[in-house]
């Protein structure tokens, strides 16, 4: 025998259920118990940037929308600082820079309200071009899926991660398509979980 | 002093996989694609950061949370404490704890709930806590009901309590169930049964803790967490820009 090597196992994860929403939402779930609801401002009044909406539904591999899913949302400020002691620089006041939305019950749509994060660094010297991180859980998802939310009016053509992607027709999945609506920014991201056209998810 | 570096990468093999054919809503819901693995860049070692700003100190107690002046949740009053730590051990402090579930019947306040057992008027079903410097937690609560759920005809879900868990990092972030020592229905879940091996099963159920009651008041049960631990870079390869 050798020497154990003593490291604890992680805690193995479950699926969030059909219920998520009541315990990380209640209040967009039409229960009121918390005075204040996390997750609701991701930007603040002060953030520098342009103000955008992202809005999209997660398919499943049937075609059909994930109604009971919830998203969480974590990016760096318009200059690519993280609201974070290990990223280099400041943040305006108020912030957070992360974001956690349920979708609509009958249609499943789900949208949040941001500003456009700037590019931040990568390894070895590198940049990353602008993303917002997304974690998407509900029923069915036994662990929660990462991915990363990339704009199609950027230069992503240096992007490491994305590069780091080897097929390339599977890099466009996680393109947000640029609309404009009522003088609104918004921008299109649909999350594919399985299937034709199925979204690039990690393991970060 | 060593930096910091990247997180231990998650062990694939002892969490459960996505596509679970006897939990069956997995089957439309697991991507058929491999994951992209990602070294670690500041978008993954960051994440955001509470305080006690952000949550009231009642929010802990789930019997009283949603319970009229006067009145309490109907069911068996129990606390739910234990410490959140990484894999080297370490206390993980200041991190949020959310955690949601049935009353004491099987039933949650929630519309798409159509389950006959009632609703506890005095009882909604969630809290949330931060942990203190030593990675501690403490909840008290009602302990759930099993509740039938439409997967197999005859499918009971063990009690349970889902938590919720940030850590320092979104490379940390963790959903997963609680369950109870001795809970009979443990063994027959599709979805507990996700969990590839039987010491995963075992972590996520919380043992009585008679230690932690209070006598003739409130049963304890312990669960305690753990989060992907971090690298001691103790020679180069610091991630670059941080």
């Amino acid at each position: 025998m050798v020497q154990k090597l003593d490291y604890l196992k992680e805690t193995p994860s479950q699926t969030a259920g059909p219920y998520v929403h009541i315990g990380l939402a209640p209040g967009a779930a039409g229960f009121d118990i918390y005075k204040q609801e996390l997750g609701w401002d991701i930007a603040g009044p002060n953030a520098a940037g342009e103000r955008i909406r992202v809005q999209g539904l997660v398919i499943d591999g049937m075609g059909a929308p994930v109604k009971d899913v919830l998203l969480e949302a974590w990016q760096a400020n318009a200059s690519g600082v993280y609201a974070h002691e290990e990223s280099t620089g400041e943040v305006e006041d108020g912030f957070r820079g992360w974001g956690r939305v349920i979708t609509d019950f009958d249609t499943g749509e789900w949208g949040f309200d941001t500003v456009k994060p700037g590019p931040v660094p990568g390894r070895y010297g590198s940049t990353q071009a602008p993303h917002i991180n997304l974690w998407i859980v509900a029923r069915g998802i036994n662990v929660g899926l990462n991915t990363r939310l990339y704009f199609e009016d950027e230069d992503n053509s240096a992007d490491p991660v994305l590069n780091g992607i080897e097929w390339v027709n599977r890099r466009s999945t996680l393109i947000a398509k640029r609309t404009e609506r009522e003088g609104k920014v918004v921008y299109r991201f649909d999350i594919r979980l399985q299937g034709e056209g199925e979204t690039v998810f990690f393991d970060i | 002093m060593p930096l910091k570096g990247e997180f231990y990468q998650r062990d694939r093999e002892w969490h459960p996989k996505a596509y679970t054919h006897d939990y069956k809503t997995s089957v439309a819901r697991s991507p058929r694609q491999s994951l992209i693995s990602l070294e670690n860049t500041v978008s993954e070692i960051t994440g955001p950061r509470f305080g006690h700003g952000d949550i009231d100190p009642g929010d802990n107690d789930l019997i009283y949370n949603y319970a009229q002046s006067g009145e309490s949740a109907i069911g068996e009053r129990i606390i739910l404490h234990g410490r959140v730590l990484d894999e080297n051990a370490r206390p993980v402090p200041n991190t949020l704890v959310e955690i949601w579930q049935a009353n004491a019947g099987g039933r949650y306040r929630h519309k798409k709930d159509t389950y006959l057992a009632p609703i506890d008027p005095n009882f909604g079903g969630c809290g949330r806590t931060i942990t203190d410097e030593n990675g501690y937690y403490f909840f008290r609560t009602v302990k759930p009901g099993a509740y039938p759920w439409r997967n197999w005809v005859n499918s009971w879900r063990p009690a349970h309590i889902h938590v919720s868990i940030f850590g320092t990092a979104f490379a940390q972030r963790l959903i997963t169930q609680c369950y109870f020592e001795g809970d009979p229905l443990i063994p027959h879940c599709p979805i507990l049964k996700t969990v590839p091996m039987q010491e995963g099963i075992e972590q996520l159920t919380a043992a009585l803790d008679l230690n932690a009651t209070i006598p003739l008041d409130t049963i304890a049960y312990k669960f305690d967490i753990v989060l992907r631990g971090r690298r001691s870079t103790l020679f180069e390869n610091r991630l670059e820009g941080n």
